[in-house]
């Protein structure tokens, strides 16, 4: 497929719903107070493997305030739901610690947590497994990883040709599960009236969880109004149906009355998913020009008893470097521990963290400057698939990114640099990011005074998907984005796929382009006044989207850091971050670059303070809210800069975009990894590097 | 700050079934209000102002999603009992502005794109405005040098590292901070 070229300017327009957010008047799912609303709290389950024998409410119950409590013996009984961590309080079985098993609900907040405290739940306890390990007998190949990914995939002869490398590289990499943890706890609002349902839900995508929630509860689609008007975040936690609108429907069905459920925090990392630890084995082999022979990336990860995801972290080695010789599988075994899910960059964070490193590995083993060695192994096609590239602008981000990091001057020599008590280092990693895209609908309509507005059931989780499409609208009618009216954030608008896998603008936007076009060449045939209805344009972007263009198609960058570690308490500080992005045509700067360092600043915890074990005592996880599990804060983000390539890449959608909105993790932590083994000369493979994983190396 | 505070035509009234009468502030108008003592400020601001502002991230003073300002200082609503708070002044996000004119503070971050899902926004917005009045009045931050002529004496210098530092209780996801340490640059010069 070819479109035409490109038109966006990447005008820095200023979001358009700031100024709701700054004064407070943006409203979130829990910012709903229906007349009547009861507030329930979620009742997570204090064992990780087992059943639920008994259920005593009676405490509960004589709470002032508190109306019902909901158990699996009492809540409505749900169709099968389509996604089986969906189906709560339907059985007594606890299939992991943090589960929820009962719902309280009450007249006020207070009395509802008050409530919870007084039931008493007894459990038949069953042994539970919740450690991984890389020889964990339970371990087997899947069908696949996630995002359809082949489970394994094999070129030439690795093992061949590893042994036979003059060059070698063997180091495993560990990291421990990694929580979302949205500033915005998912949260539901839901109000059942004359057979229909409403719900405010905190998600990613509400044309999805209409689906679950019809599904689940025997209803038409169309008796199922999900709004999802302003989003705090997700980060994948709410990329798809999460139970938290599932329990408000069940709590206001079966009180008649609407019900507002705010999972609490400590609660999330149990309920909405997690990034699963993973145990990644790298082997590179090169000759010693640094030219690669052979790949194998082996990933080890987890996946509850409720539902196989496999974090596909060895996806990214099909992409990133020329071999003859490759191997890339995941394993995965079902422990008694939470469903993972989608975080941020799924596969690819968590993937080239472990391959990046290697590289920089590699690269000390040769004496070969880490760019270089990455330069020398740029690929013709696509090394899994053979594939020609749509575009790979890697080599010009780490050719711009070396020279605005200055890294050049860089002495090549582990631990040369101290100022103080302090070890100085930098580090370089590179980035990249599957381009995706799905169907999607959205109207064009013109009114007879002129106004224009485009409805598409999109979703803001911070991106400025609001503020894009208009300017996407804007640019195919020819006119100022202020023009256009942008509606959104509601199934009452035409359907559309969820904010996830950096695909939101160019799946919304190539409809919108779409609508509007057409609206603009009806408008342009139009004589005379419009009809009183105005003119309406649909779109539906089926056809354009279920065309497999002959292409590899990614977003790269490369990532520059220096750290400078406390040569006395092991402490890391990010002093300069710097990533360079090839991600076709950016459509707003502004927007564009806080989420690129935005991403990066994820990153930066992932490699310095986020990590969850799992207690193998009580199956739960040993760092469940923002107080034990350490996301990055103001101080931890000195300079950080984002800076792109532009891109002319005819092989996208009309808009010549690529996502954006994960890249910004990736490579980010091994670029952060490798600057500290740069200051230390200490390699640690296993994230995050916490003060006393590092003081050992420097005492 | 305690029930004196009262106006005279009110009584304070005895504690009945778990509950107290108290009378807020909230952005310039006093309100009387009965309320369960387990509530929180946060809570009440949120469920019985509805002014939803606010954010509840984690209801336990640990991402300062709920900043509100009270008598003047920025504070964790969500570790106020709003029974302990009789008589205080309370300006929340949705009081910054002056009238369709924004607060400098929201202006720079409209400008810098200092928040992406916004959630934490307001929080952010409370505490910059807190922060800037501590700076001004001399109290001294984690990274202040000990020769700097901080106190009574005179006001903090803020630079890049002291706002860092300053607004490090206030968590975001999102990320926004380095356009966040921008936009309060901007206020400040
Ligand atoms: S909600 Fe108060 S600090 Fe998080
Ligand atoms: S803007 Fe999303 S958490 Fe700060």
């Amino acid at each position: 497929m070819t479109t035409q070229a490109p038109q966006f300017p990447g005008a820095p327009v200023v979001r358009r719903e700031a100024r709701e957010k700054v004064t407070g008047t943006a409203r979130y799912a829990a910012d709903r107070a229906p007349s009547g609303c009861l507030y329930a709290w979620t009742v997570p389950a204090a064992v990780a493997a087992g059943r639920v024998t008994a259920v005593r409410a009676v405490d509960a119950l004589a709470v002032p305030g508190v109306h019902t409590v909901l158990t699996h013996d009492n809540a409505p009984r749900l169709q099968e739901p389509d996604d089986p961590i969906l189906a709560v309080l339907q059985d007594d079985r606890v299939p992991h610690h943090g589960w929820p098993i009962a719902l309280v609900i009450a007249e006020s907040l207070e009395a509802a947590r008050t409530g919870a405290g007084e039931l008493h739940v007894e459990y038949a306890r069953d042994e539970h497994d919740v450690t991984l390990t890389d020889d964990h007998p339970g371990l087997y190949t899947p069908e696949e990883a996630n995002a359809g990914a082949p489970a394994v995939r094999v070129r030439g002869d690795a093992e061949r040709a590893l042994a036979a490398s003059p060059v070698q590289i063997d180091a495993t990499y560990r990291m421990g599960a990694l929580h979302n943890h949205p500033m915005e706890p998912h949260a539901a609002t839901a109000v059942w009236a004359e057979g229909r349902l409403t719900v405010h839900d905190s998600s990613q995508g509400s044309t999805k969880v209409r689906e679950s929630l019809a599904q689940a509860f025997g209803l038409a689609p169309d008796a199922v109004t999900v709004v999802s008007e302003h989003v705090g975040g997700g980060f994948g936690s709410k990329g798809t149906t999460r139970p938290q609108g599932i329990l408000a429907a069940m709590a206001a069905r079966h009180t008649g009355r609407p019900v507002k459920l705010v999972l609490p925090r400590a609660q999330l990392p149990e309920v909405v998913g997690h990034r699963a630890p993973t145990i990644q084995r790298v082997r590179l082999g090169a000759d010693l020009d640094g030219v690669l022979t052979a790949v194998s990336h082996e990933v080890v990860t987890q996946t509850s008893t409720v539902k196989e995801f496999v974090e596909q972290a060895a996806v990214p080695a099909r992409v990133m470097y020329a071999s003859p010789n490759s191997r890339t599988g995941h394993r995965v075994v079902a422990l008694d521990v939470p469903s993972p899910s989608w975080m941020r960059a799924p596969g690819e964070a968590s993937g080239m963290y472990a391959l990046e490193s290697a590289m920089d590995e590699l690269a000390s083993a040769l004496g070969l400057d880490p760019v270089e060695l990455r330069l020398r192994n740029e690929p013709e096609t696509e090394p899994d698939s053979g594939l020609p590239f749509s575009s790979r602008g890697l080599a010009a981000c780490l050719r711009d990114g070396a020279a605005r990091f200055g890294w050049h001057d860089r002495d090549p020599r582990p631990a040369a640099r101290q100022e103080g008590r302090w070890l100085i280092g930098t580090g370089v990693a590179s980035a990249t990011y599957p381009v995706l895209v799905s169907r999607s609908t959205a109207t064009a309509h013109a009114a007879p005074d002129g106004a224009l507005r485009i409805r598409v059931n999109a979703t803001d989780i911070g991106t400025g998907a609001r503020t894009v499409l208009a300017q996407i609208a804007a640019d195919a009618l020819g006119v100022a984005p202020e023009a256009v009216q942008v509606d959104i954030g509601s199934t009452d608008l035409p359907a559309a796929p969820l904010a996830g896998g950096s695909s939101g603008t160019a799946s919304w936007g190539w409809a919108v382009h779409k609508a509007a076009a057409d609206l603009a060449a009806r408008l342009a045939e139009q004589s005379g006044p419009l009809p009183a209805e105005g003119i309406t344009a649909t779109a539906d972007t089926e056809q354009e989207t279920a065309e497999e263009p002959p292409y590899a198609r990614h977003a790269f960058g490369a990532h520059f850091a220096e750290t400078a570690v406390d040569a006395v308490t092991g402490e890391v500080r990010v002093r300069r971050l710097l990533g360079v992005y090839a991600a076709g045509r950016i459509l707003n700067a502004r927007t564009a670059r806080s989420q690129f360092t935005g991403g990066m600043v994820m990153g930066i915890g992932m490699a310095l303070t986020e990590g969850c074990g799992i207690d193998p005592a009580f199956g739960d996880f040993t760092a469940k809210d923002l107080a034990s599990y350490h996301v990055p804060v103001c101080a931890d983000t000195a300079d950080i800069q984002a800076h792109w390539i532009e891109e002319d890449d005819r092989h996208l959608n009309p808009m010549g975009s690529k996502g954006i909105g994960e890249i910004g993790i990736v490579g980010t932590a091994a670029a952060i990894g490798n600057a500290v083994r740069h200051a230390t000369g200490a390699r640690l493979r296993e994230l995050p590097l916490t003060p006393d994983t590092l003081l050992p190396y420097l005492l | 700050m305690d029930s004196l505070a009262l106006g005279a035509d009110l009584e304070p009234e005895p504690v009945v079934d778990e509950h107290s009468t108290v009378t807020l502030h909230v952005n310039g108008d006093p309100t009387t209000l009965t309320v369960d003592h387990r509530t929180t400020v946060l809570e009440t601001l949120r469920e019985s102002f509805e002014l939803t502002g606010a954010k509840k991230g984690c209801d336990h003073g640990q991402c300062g999603a709920c900043t509100v300002l009270v008598d003047g200082r920025r504070v964790n609503s969500c570790l106020l009992l709003a029974v302990a708070q009789d008589g205080a002044t309370i300006t929340t996000v949705e009081g910054l502005a002056d009238g369709e004119s924004l607060h400098p503070v929201q202006r720079a971050f409209v400008e810098r794109d200092a928040l992406q899902c916004g959630f934490c926004t307001p929080g952010q917005i409370c505490s910059a405005v807190g922060m800037l009045r501590e700076a001004a009045d001399g109290h001294p931050s984690h990274v202040t040098g000990p020769d700097t002529a901080a106190g009574p004496a005179g006001p903090v210098a803020l630079d890049a590292d002291e706002i860092r530092e300053r607004m490090s209780g206030n968590l975001c996801r999102c990320g926004a901070y380095p356009r966040i340490v921008e936009a309060i640059e901007d206020v400040i010069e």
